[in-house]
Parts: C-alpha cells; sequence; structure tokens
C-alpha cells in the first residue's frame, strides 16, 4: 500500500494521482483527507488524475466518493487533469462523474474553487 | 479462417493480478499498433472485466490472443470465472449507475469499449466473457 | 531460350510488341523507362525460369521475379494506367515467347504444342499479379485520399483566446466524430479553451445517432472543464430530435453562431459593445 500525499495550498487541498490506487490505499486516503479537512478547516479538494492513463468505474467510485465525503465536511472537490483517450473512454464506459466539477488543470481548479468558496460566502452572508 | 497467433493466459486471484493484466494489454496493445485511444479502451474494458471476475467471481483466468483472420488483425479477450454467475444477463449489461451506491459492474461499458463481446454464464456455474478488438 | 543472344532477340521483339500495342501509354511512361523495365523484367525471368520450374511462381526461384512485377504494377498503377494497360507488360511478353517458339519448334508440332502450353500458364499466373497488385495499390491510394480528406474536413478554429469553433458540414459517422472528438480535445489542451463552439448548419443529416455522436463529443469535452455549445440546428431538426426522444440538454443549444458566440463571450468575461 502506498501513502498518497495531500497538498495544501491557501484553503485547498490538491491530491495527484500518479497510479491506480487499490482498495486499501483508496481507504487510506480518504481517511487522510477528512482528518486534514478537519485539521486545516480547507474548503476545497483538486484531484489531480494527469497521469492517470485509464479511469475505471472503480476510480470513479473512489472520486465520487471522496467529492461526497469532502462535501459533508463542506469542502468543494475538483477534478483536474483528465487526458483526452481518458475523457473519451469514460463517456463510452457511460461514468457519469455527477456531481464532480471538471477542470483542465490545477491553475483552472484553484480558480474555480474560490469562486465556489466565494459563492457560499456570498450565500451566507445574504442569509444573515 | 482464423488464425491464432500467440496466446497468453494470466490468472486473476488478487488486486495485483488486476494491474498487471492491465500491463500485459497495454504493452501488447502497444506492439501491435492500437492508437493511444484503443489502448485505452482495451485496458479500461479489461479493468472491469477481471474485477468482475475476482470481487464477484471469486478469482478467475484471462486468455490474451493476437489474432489475424487475414484482412484484420486484432486482441482476442477470454476471462472467465467459476463463480456465482449473473442471473439476468440483460440486467447486468444494463448500466447501473445510480447517484447513490455502485457505479454498476462495468459490464454495458466494457461492451461499448469492446468491438465484438459475448457472455455467457450460468447461475452456479461461472461466467466467461469473450471480446474482440479490431485494428481499424 | 538459355543464350544471350536469343534474350537481347526476345527483348527487341517484345518492347516493340509494346511500343506497337495500343495500350502503350507516352503520356505516362518514356519509351526508355519502358525499354529499362522490360530489360530488367525479362533478365530475372529467364534466370528463374531457366532453373526448370516453369509451373509454380510461389517458389523462391521466382521470388525475385513476382518482386519486381509487383514494384512495376504498383508503380504503373500509381502513375494512372488502367488495370489493362499495366496487365499488357505481361502478356506481350507472353505473346513474344510464343512467337519466338514457333519460330523454334516449328517442325516438331507436338514440343511446340507442350511447351506453348506450359509458357502460357506460366505467364498467365504472372500476369494476373498484376492485376492483384494493381487493385492493392488503387485501394491504398483511394484509403489514402480518404483518409485526408477526413482529416481536412472539420477544422478546429481558435477564433478567440479560450473559444475554439468546429463547423461540421456533411455526414457525421462514428469514425468522424473519433477523428473531431480527439482534435477538440487536444485543441482544448493546447489552448485551454473554455468554450467549444460546435456548428452543425452543414450537417446533412441530424438523426438520433449524430446527435448521440455529438452528445458524446460533449461530454468529453466537459470532462476536459470546457462547455459546448451547439449551433446551427434548423428548427425542424430541433423539433425532430425532441421528438425522436434525445437528450440535448448536455449541450447549449443556441441557434446561430453568433449567439453561440456572445455565450462563448460572457462565459469567458467578456462583453461585446459598441464602439
Amino acid at each position: 500500500m502506498q501513502k498518497i500525499p495531500i497538498l495544501k495550498i491557501g484553503k485547498n487541498l490538491i491530491v495527484s494521482l500518479q497510479f491506480d490506487v487499490d482498495d486499501k490505499t483508496a481507504l487510506q486516503l480518504q481517511s487522510d483527507l477528512l482528518q486534514t479537512i478537519s485539521k486545516t478547516g480547507a474548503t476545497g479538494v483538486i484531484i489531480e488524475l494527469s497521469a492517470l492513463d485509464m479511469v475505471d468505474s472503480f476510480m470513479g467510485r473512489i472520486i465520487s466518493d471522496i467529492s461526497k465525503m469532502s462535501a459533508s465536511m463542506n469542502a468543494n472537490t475538483v477534478v483536474a487533469g483528465i487526458q483526452p483517450s481518458v475523457a473519451i473512454t469514460l463517456v463510452e464506459l457511460g461514468l457519469k462523474l455527477e456531481q464532480v466539477h471538471t477542470v483542465l488543470n490545477i491553475e483552472d481548479g484553484i480558480e474555480l474553487l474560490t469562486k465556489l468558496d466565494r459563492q457560499i460566502e456570498n450565500d451566507d452572508s445574504e442569509n444573515q | 479462417m482464423m488464425i491464432l497467433k500467440t496466446s497468453n493466459i494470466i490468472s486473476i486471484r488478487e488486486e495485483t493480478d488486476l494491474i498487471s493484466t492491465r500491463h500485459y494489454v497495454r504493452n501488447l496493445s502497444i506492439q501491435m499498433g492500437f492508437s493511444l485511444v484503443d489502448q485505452t479502451r482495451l485496458i479500461t474494458a479489461v479493468s472491469e472485466l477481471t474485477r468482475n471476475a475476482l470481487v464477484y467471481g471469486g478469482g478467475g483466468i484471462m486468455t490474451v490472443v493476437m489474432v489475424d483472420t487475414g484482412p484484420r488483425h486484432g486482441i482476442k479477450l477470454i476471462i472467465a470465472d467459476k463463480g456465482p454467475g449473473i442471473v439476468d444477463i440483460d440486467l447486468a449489461l444494463q448500466d447501473g449507475y445510480s447517484t447513490g451506491h455502485g457505479l454498476g459492474n462495468g459490464l454495458g461499458g466494457s461492451k461499448r469499449l469492446l468491438d465484438e463481446f459475448e457472455i455467457s454464464s450460468e447461475p452456479g456455474k461461472g461466467t466467461t466473457v469473450t471480446a474482440y478488438k479490431w485494428l481499424p | 531460350m538459355n543464350s544471350g543472344l536469343k534474350e537481347k532477340e526476345l527483348l527487341e521483339i517484345w518492347v516493340k510488341a509494346q511500343i506497337a500495342s495500343e495500350t502503350l501509354r507516352e503520356d505516362l511512361m518514356s519509351m526508355e523507362d519502358l525499354r529499362n523495365e522490360s530489360i530488367l523484367f525479362l533478365r530475372e525471368f529467364i534466370k528463374a525460369s531457366s532453373k526448370g520450374n516453369l509451373t509454380d511462381i510461389g517458389t523462391a526461384d521466382y521470388k525475385p521475379v513476382v518482386t519486381l512485377l509487383r514494384k512495376i504494377s504498383g508503380n504503373r498503377a500509381q502513375a494512372g494506367f488502367t488495370p489493362s494497360e499495366t496487365a499488357t507488360f505481361v502478356f506481350s511478353l507472353k505473346d513474344s515467347i510464343l512467337g519466338f517458339l514457333q519460330a523454334e519448334y516449328k517442325s516438331s508440332p507436338e514440343i511446340l504444342s507442350t511447351e506453348t502450353i506450359r509458357i502460357s500458364k506460366l505467364l498467365d499466373k504472372l500476369g494476373l499479379v498484376t492485376f492483384e497488385e494493381y487493385a492493392r495499390t488503387r485501394d491504398e491510394l483511394v484509403k489514402d485520399q480518404q483518409d485526408s480528406i477526413l482529416e481536412m474536413s472539420s477544422p478546429i478554429i481558435l477564433i478567440w483566446e479560450k473559444i475554439i469553433a468546429v463547423p461540421i458540414i456533411g455526414i457525421l459517422d462514428s469514425k468522424r466524430t473519433q477523428l473531431i472528438m480527439e482534435n477538440c480535445l487536444q485543441k482544448i489542451i493546447q489552448t485551454g479553451a473554455k468554450v467549444c463552439i460546435i456548428d452543425v448548419t452543414g450537417v446533412a443529416v441530424l438523426d438520433t445517432l449524430v446527435s448521440t455522436h455529438i452528445i458524446k463529443t460533449a461530454n468529453a469535452i466537459r470532462l476536459l472543464g470546457a462547455e459546448a455549445v451547439l449551433t446551427g440546428i434548423r428548427p425542424e431538426v430541433a423539433q425532430t430530435v425532441v421528438h425522436l426522444g434525445v437528450d440535448l440538454s448536455s449541450l447549449i443549444p443556441r441557434a446561430t453562431m453568433a449567439d453561440g458566440l456572445e455565450y462563448a463571450f460572457r462565459k469567458i468575461g467578456f462583453q461585446v459593445n459598441k464602439r
């Protein structure tokens, strides 16, 4: 089992998947992420996939789960760096990756997360 | 008439086998000249099917064959397990992606990624998937 | 037919026969090239046939002959010769050899008969090789042309920073969709485009199958963080598509390219004002 490092930039956490994660690694990653979100008060998670040559339904499930768990802790999730051939295959596979924002790269990811964060702040201040 | 060239039999017993089967198929598809997208389709389908065999079938065997029918060249995959089998194949082939738990078992998806796809399964006897991916 | 003299004589007869033939293509090939090709082929042919085998052209003896013949036929196919004009190369040789035999075995009709049949069969087989190779070369040429047309037919245009457009013209089949999808995605990565406008004004038929292809493309574009805007659907087509139950909701539909452009500008944070 390998431990996947979690980077923190501002209020966002970045996880770069360099290889296919197996069950144990995935579960470890999820728990590490949740801990880190809780500890740091992060409001955004970027899952970076440019090194992956394939995303199957198992990986899709991992991404979905991370997204849901982060949401439960008030953090938005964004997926970055899907390669063209992986994108095409994902679409043909029929994987929906619903409720997961997708962006081209980490920079766009940070931009989107900042926007989403600002929206939430605006909503909050409106409701007060 | 089909002339089957080289073939390789890989056992699917544990999670690491899933990774090595993928690598094997990836290398073979590169050797045979498949485009990057087709390579990705192949290994994604292989991943789905071998994971099914492992998770639902309790383990199995994948046979990979380089096929040459004269005008067409391609890869033949046979993934067989001796698990509980599938009761309703048509249902299993439907995309089971729900907003809730499972993301389906990738069977229908794999079918779309490959060129020819046959599945035979008997409850109690196991499941065998035979599929082809041809070079354009 | 083993002596060098006989070979020379045969060559002259053969070349003369080709020049006299009505299938001669002086416009496609110089007489010098014709003569050189004939010299080369005759040499190889005599070398192979003098080994004794006059029936099987699949043996190693005949490999150089067949290879050379394929090359010659392939060249002619590419140059624009017809199949008959290409085959004349071999069949005129047959005629010339048969003429030779007639002179040689004038006094032995039986031998003449046997030799005639043998040589005929042999050269007929070689004649078929030219047809085969001709057909194969033409098929390859057509395929290459088709590929070129496919490549050129849907250019992806960067019409503004972060906005790309694909005008699709003609028939959209799965092969073409593949190509367009891959090119679009590559372009998005290259340019960081946020909006991809797919214009289908020129699409001949927009049925469920074609719509599926377009939706597939839009979904893939979305996975790369961009949006797909569909422009150019004529009202009748829109009606039909909805009746067929196709769900175009993953695409942003706009009537015209102009509307699509306006949406795209807004999306990337621009506004178009009059000066």
